[in-house]
């Protein structure tokens, strides 16, 4: 699959990635390149097998539901780049 | 180099013990080192008065005879696991000023037996790259020249600060983490040893997260016993991590020495791949008949969807990449670039943090997983993973190990294979299916290419069978007696 300028803003939209339009040609030819190579895997014929989910074979582990890690608030804040009053802070997201 | 750094960690160890030297001055002789060694750039964050204060604390145990088993032992840490208080970047600029609330629990072990940390090591952007030239933090210079040159030679990747760390004797040992082949291959450009363990041996817990299905963290050394020794401490059980598993952690050095004597070794035919330069084929062989003279056998075996690999790794790794990287938002920690509304804010804070390919992989991931191409893209590599990993289960069916080369070339240049990202991508050709299988493997230096550089020999075990990869490589060691130095090792 080849991809043209639209797509790479699309998904450069879905990534949450700013790209000028101006890099949006060079991209889509990178991709693609990527792609190409990628698509390689449709010579493989997959008819009846399942898709792998855990690449080792085991149980998920129960355990008691109770808290174990305390929520320390500081220490979740500590790397906000912006924090008021024990909130992180972002631009205003409701009218 | 002084005499302590070039020591091995079984030899610093038994020297600690012995009272010929003390922590203090091994740490000391490290840190001098790293101080000469720094047009390397392997370490992003040097943490002398952290080295100091462990050193102290490892001379009084050592002192009252109480020595845990790492103690005083100083290592470089991959600047991908989160250390407490200390800066943490991942390669990235989107992580400026991060600094972990937490620590990670391979890194907790280590300190809990006794190691010291020297410093966190430089990689590719978010373990991203085969070279080291994606780091946010610049490119690292291998110490290995080549006969032919004196341009700067790449150490691998992602690991590169931990390889160029420990080959230019600035670390005993270090951490790296393995997603397609990030401890091994630069372990093999680099001429030390570097051991992936099975998927879920160690935990992930405090490791910057890549692609999650993948990720591994692992110890990288000048010894097949010294990775042995690390990896006992670093292994284990996390309740932290749901994938780590909870079986007992064996005294991985008593398999060193253990023998070949009766193994099984397969060597898989699709590992010959064209183009592949005729010093590698050769070595392997070497490899081959090292290990037959030791009493192993060997089969030929076959892996038929090995060429399928890499384009499977190149949408699985961005899928969860893409996937593990929305986290990076502006919100919670590192950059933040300030935008009219929160949607401007977070393109502006990504497109400023992540470098070229960390964008390209995380749109790759995006589109493979967005509506429409999942079945195609995704679901199609998860089934064509599958294959891989029955073709590997029906393999060691008849075989303990299999052998092959590490990387498909020697070391290359900074700045070379830089246009073209597929390119670079060929580098983990080798290394690659066994990550997609989760299997273990350690790459071990066994001879230079005809320009003086070191090769390596990868080992891939059995899931959780890291013992027999360790006598295996340990064998290979043994007979290599690889025992060359780079010669841009600080004076």
């Amino acid at each position: 699959m080849s991809l043209d300028k639209t797509t790479v803003a699309k998904i450069a939209r879905l990534a949450r990635i700013r790209v000028p339009e101006a890099d949006q040609e060079k991209l889509a030819g990178e991709l693609s390149n990527i792609l190409k190579f990628v698509e390689q895997l449709n010579e493989v014929d997959t008819r009846d097998v399942e898709p792998m989910t855990s690449v080792v074979a085991t149980t998920l582990k129960m355990r008691e539901d109770v808290v174990t890690v305390p929520g320390d608030r500081d220490a979740v804040l500590a790397n906000a780049p912006l924090s008021e009053a024990g909130f992180f802070v972002v631009p205003k997201v409701v009218e | 180099m002084t005499a302590l750094t070039g020591l091995s960690i079984a030899e610093a160890r038994d020297g600690l013990k012995a009272r010929r030297f003390s922590a203090h001055e091994l740490a000391q002789a490290h840190l001098d080192g790293m101080a000469k060694a720094r047009r390397l750039n392997a370490y992003i964050t040097e943490t002398p008065a952290i080295a100091l204060r462990q050193a102290a604390e490892s001379d009084a145990r050592l002192k009252a005879g109480d020595a845990r088993p790492l103690e005083g032992i100083p290592l470089g840490i991959k600047d991908l696991f989160c250390t407490k208080g200390t800066l943490t970047t991942a390669g990235s600029h989107i992580l400026d000023g991060f600094k972990p609330t937490y620590e990670s629990t391979v890194t907790a072990n280590l300190w809990r037996d006794g190691a010291v940390m020297l410093g966190k090591t430089n990689l590719d952007e978010f373990a991203m790259g085969s070279s080291n030239m994606t780091s946010h933090h610049g490119p690292v210079l291998s110490p290995w020249r080549r006969r032919s040159g004196n341009a700067d030679l790449v150490p691998g990747g992602s690991s590169g600060g931990s390889a160029a760390a420990v080959a230019a004797r600035i670390a005993m040992g270090a951490t790296g983490t393995d997603t397609g082949g990030s401890i091994r291959q630069p372990a093999a450009f680099s001429g030390i040893v570097g051991l992936k363990p099975t998927y879920g041996r160690c935990s992930r817990l405090g490791v910057v997260a890549f692609a999650s299905s993948l990720d591994q963290p692992g110890p990288l050394a000048r010894s097949v016993r010294d990775c042995a020794i690390l990896l006992r401490s670093m292994a284990g059980h996390d309740p932290g991590d749901s994938t780590s598993v909870d079986t007992p952690v064996p005294d991985y050095e008593a398999a060193v020495g253990r023998g070949v004597k009766g193994l099984r070794i397969g060597v898989p035919k699709e590992y010959r791949v064209d183009g592949m330069p005729g010093e590698i084929e050769a070595l392997w062989q070497q490899g081959v008949a090292w290990l037959e003279a030791q009493g192993a056998t060997f089969a030929e075996i076959s892996l038929p969807h090995t060429r399928y690999a890499l384009p499977t790794y190149y949408i699985v790794a961005p899928a969860e990449a893409s996937s593990n990287l929305a986290r990076y938002d502006g919100v919670r920690y590192g950059l933040r670039v300030a935008g009219s509304s929160i949607d401007e804010m977070y393109e502006l804070t990504r497109a400023a943090g992540f470098g070229p390919e960390v964008r390209r992989r995380v749109m790759i991931g995006t589109y493979v997983l967005s509506a429409g191409y999942y079945d195609a893209y995704y679901r199609k590599a998860q089934q064509v993973r599958a294959l891989i990993a029955r073709d590997s289960a029906s393999a060691f069916e008849t075989v303990d190990a299999i052998l092959t080369p590490t990387a498909p070339s020697a070391a290359f240049a900074i700045g070379e294979k830089m246009d073209d990202p597929v390119a670079m991508y060929l580098n983990d050709v080798f290394t690659v299916p066994a990550s997609l299988s989760g299997l273990p493997g350690i790459s071990v230096p066994a001879g230079l290419s005809g320009d003086g550089l070191p090769l390596g020999l990868q080992v891939i075990g059995k899931a959780f069978d890291e013992e027999t990869v360790i006598r295996t490589g340990a064998a290979l060691e043994e007979a290599a007696a690889f025992n060359h130095k780079p010669d841009g090792l600080a004076a």
